[in-house]
């Protein structure tokens, strides 16, 4: 089978608005919650979220952005770092494809345009809607830019996108469809609507009057996940590719799985069997034994259950050794972008052998009989590393990274 | 409205819309060829252009503004019939 790596890395991050300044401010244990100030956000319950820390609209042009929904421009934005990254490839188009996915696509693009049909009538409705809504704008959008032509796909599994996106990266590229295959997730939706119903669903935290503390995974007082807007793109590429370019490689891709639970379209399962499964396929694909797994980014969203029952599959598959964090803790929960962003920290945290802080994790809530990197970043060897994904659905992902 | 003026809205238009350069913008240049104006954004331009010069361009019409001539011919005939 061929071996996969990882040859770059882009991201635009509530941290940061790239990876090496978003890396940073994970190190440091930065928060990226802010209060919302808008006018829009006076009536909600939730009144805080992780908003980009630079504006892509200045990046893309302003034309650009006329035309891009705020999750394509930041998707865009991460790839060309990651490509710059990848030292810009000289690869057969034919052998190039895309795998980049978001939890709701254009959403607030659909939202104002209905606001500008109520208001005056559908030949006032921009012609370029419809591409700005469509959920696989923002990959399609990428290869037009990279000139894909061995497919350009745009999965969707809520909050496990951006792992899903990885995960098929790696089968595309075992399977010799492409040589190099650029994979991620992106989501922007920091808009009254989708947080009025997250909100509804009694899912996020209402800490308004403490923004920077609300993203509490694992904490005992935490209330639920604080909503963030990013995207993170990784260059994915056949070793054999790489080693003949002679191209950085960052680590080995070395295994994925994805399970589904049958169980509940929003609650997680309270014991997290579809998550174990999810890992102890992809420890058996990756070829590497639990005891390797010195490190896992975790899902860990800071909801009640959720974050028990990922300690639970946690401890049950790798026993109690390996370094946790959740670093949704600083960056929120960037839902279809999470497990992107979160396999970049993967990457970078297994390359520099520190992992990222959980922050806010003041007091651990009963149940929480793993090692977490609370509050401040840690020095571990890693030979392998667990990145964790679940979705609203039952998607369970789970990808291994590895030493290369 | 002379065609100047009107040639010089369509460039108000087109930069807003298209990020075309008003020094771009001539009679005889065409939108798509020239001025790199993509079907949609074309669409945007004669919405735009409807309302500032307070004519109607049916769909059928746009398909024969293939310069920014015969967009700045159309206005002035359809201004003259009102």
């Amino acid at each position: 089978m061929k071996d996969v790596v990882v040859t770059g890395l882009g991201a635009t991050t509530p941290l940061g608005g790239d990876v090496a300044s978003t890396w940073d401010a994970m190190l440091a244990g930065k928060s990226g919650v802010r209060a919302l100030t808008q006018d829009w956000a006076a009536q909600l319950p939730v009144r805080i979220a992780a908003e980009l820390a630079v504006e892509p609209v200045e990046q893309v042009g302003r034309i650009q952005a006329r035309r891009l929904d705020r999750v394509e421009q930041i998707a865009l934005l991460a790839m060309r770092e990651a490509w710059a990254d990848a030292g810009s490839p000289e690869v057969d188009k034919e052998r190039l494809a895309v795998v980049v996915g978001t939890g709701i696509g254009g959403a607030v693009t659909l939202l104002n345009q209905d606001d500008i049909l109520e208001a005056s009538g559908p030949r006032r409705v921009s012609p370029h809607t419809v591409p700005m809504l469509m959920p696989n704008g923002a990959a399609a959008w990428i290869g037009l830019e990279l000139g894909a032509k061995a497919g350009v796909h745009a999965p969707s599994s809520a909050c496990a996108t951006g792992a899903e996106a990885i995960y098929w990266a790696l089968d595309i590229i075992r399977s010799g469809r492409a040589d190099i295959v650029v994979a991620g997730g992106a989501e922007a939706v920091v808009h009254g609507l989708p947080i009025a119903g997250f909100a509804s669903m009694r899912a996020m935290s209402t800490r308004n009057d403490d923004p920077e503390r609300a993203s509490r995974p694992w904490d005992k007082t935490r209330d639920g996940f604080v909503l963030g807007e990013g995207a993170g793109i990784i260059v994915l590429e056949s070793a054999e590719h790489a080693r003949s370019r002679g191209a950085k490689v960052y680590t080995r891709l070395a295994g994925a799985a994805m399970t589904s639970d049958g169980y509940d379209i929003v609650q997680p399962h309270p014991e997290g069997e579809g998550g174990v499964r999810a890992i102890q396929h992809a420890l058996r694909d990756a070829d590497i034994a639990p005891t390797d797994v010195m490190h896992v980014n975790c899902h860990a969203t800071a909801t009640p259950t959720g974050d028990i029952a990922e300690i639970k599959m946690v401890h049950r598959v790798l026993g109690d050794h390996a370094v946790l964090t959740s670093t949704k803790s600083m960056t929120g929960h960037l839902l279809g972008a999470a497990g992107a962003v979160e396999s970049i920290a993967t990457i970078l945290a297994l390359r520099h052998g520190v992992v990222p802080p959980t922050i806010n994790l003041d007091e651990p809530d009963e149940g929480v009989d793993l090692d977490i990197a609370a509050h401040k970043s840690r020095e571990v060897t890693i030979p392998a590393a667990l990145n964790n994904s679940f979705g609203f659905g039952g998607h369970n992902a789970a990808l291994v990274f590895a030493q290369a | 409205m002379t065609r100047e003026e009107i040639t010089a809205g369509l460039a108000e238009i087109l930069e807003e819309v298209a990020g075309v350069s008003p020094d771009d913008v001539a009679e005889d240049k065409s939108f798509t060829d020239d001025l790199d104006v993509d079907s949609l954004s074309m669409v945007e331009v004669v919405v735009a252009a409807e309302e500032k010069f307070g004519v109607k361009i049916p769909d059928n019409e746009v398909q024969n503004l293939k310069l920014v001539g015969d967009a700045v011919t159309y206005i002035v005939s359809a201004n003259a019939t009102v």
